[in-house]
């Protein structure tokens, strides 16, 4: 896998050593993944902007979906109830 | 003695007029436009909770569905905050518990919003009806 070239902090470039030497899996090799996100994440900030324009069209949310069955079956037995005792708009 | 039996016999009757006279609205039964329209199946029982119009809407179907829906919304809101939930949920509860009470002949709307014909089989309906 080639990388693209980056100007890194020393701290790094150690870390990518220790990491280049370390064996396969081990705790220091998560911790310069981890490292290695942060610096890719910070140049990439570094370098450029993302522009994020409002979509013309609403957002619409959809409610419905949010029911949950939980809920329902909580209500369940009440809504009985209340078509019972309204059964002339039921 | 008598006149005694006959003042209580005559009370407790007064009182069960009473009783049926304030029981009367809340087991009141449909209004017959209603019960036909029901019938004919040129209206449904709808997955949120309200009646729909199946066919072509005419202006009397539609004040008739529109009537009916006013007074569900106002019991189902109030229902709705007795029970802390909201409208929309209460509803759709009322609208599963609705399909499930339909009799074969009558219409409903399915899951995915197209109308069906009860038979003597259970409703299709959403899954998370109970």
């Amino acid at each position: 896998m080639t990388l693209p070239k980056l100007t890194l902090p020393a701290g790094f470039a150690k870390d990518v050593d220790q990491w280049r030497n370390a064996k396969k899996g081990g705790a220091m090799r998560q911790k310069t993944g981890w490292a290695m996100a942060i610096a890719l994440g910070l140049s990439g900030g570094l370098s450029g902007c993302i522009n994020i324009d409002a979509p013309e069209e609403p957002i619409v949310i959809e409610l419905n979906i949010n029911i949950r069955q939980e809920v329902i079956y909580r209500l369940a037995e009440d809504a009985n109830e209340t078509i019972e005792e309204n059964a002339d708009i039921f | 003695m008598n006149k005694t039996i006959r003042t209580t016999t005559l009370a407790f009757a007064a009182s069960a007029l009473t009783l049926t006279a304030f029981a009367a609205p809340a087991n009141a039964q449909r209004d017959p436009a209603y019960a036909a329209a029901r019938s004919a199946g040129t209206i449904g029982e709808q997955v949120d909770g309200y009646l729909g119009i199946v066919g072509a809407p005419t202006p009397s179907l539609q004040r008739l569905v529109d009537d009916i829906n006013i007074k569900r919304r106002a019991v189902y809101a109030r229902k709705a905050q007795e029970n802390s939930a909201t409208l929309e949920e209460y509803a759709l509860t009322a609208g599963c518990q609705a399909i499930l009470r339909t009799v074969p002949g009558e219409k409903y709307q399915a899951p995915d919003r197209t109308w069906k014909t009860r038979t003597g089989a259970p409703p299709e309906r959403d899954a998370r009806c109970p």
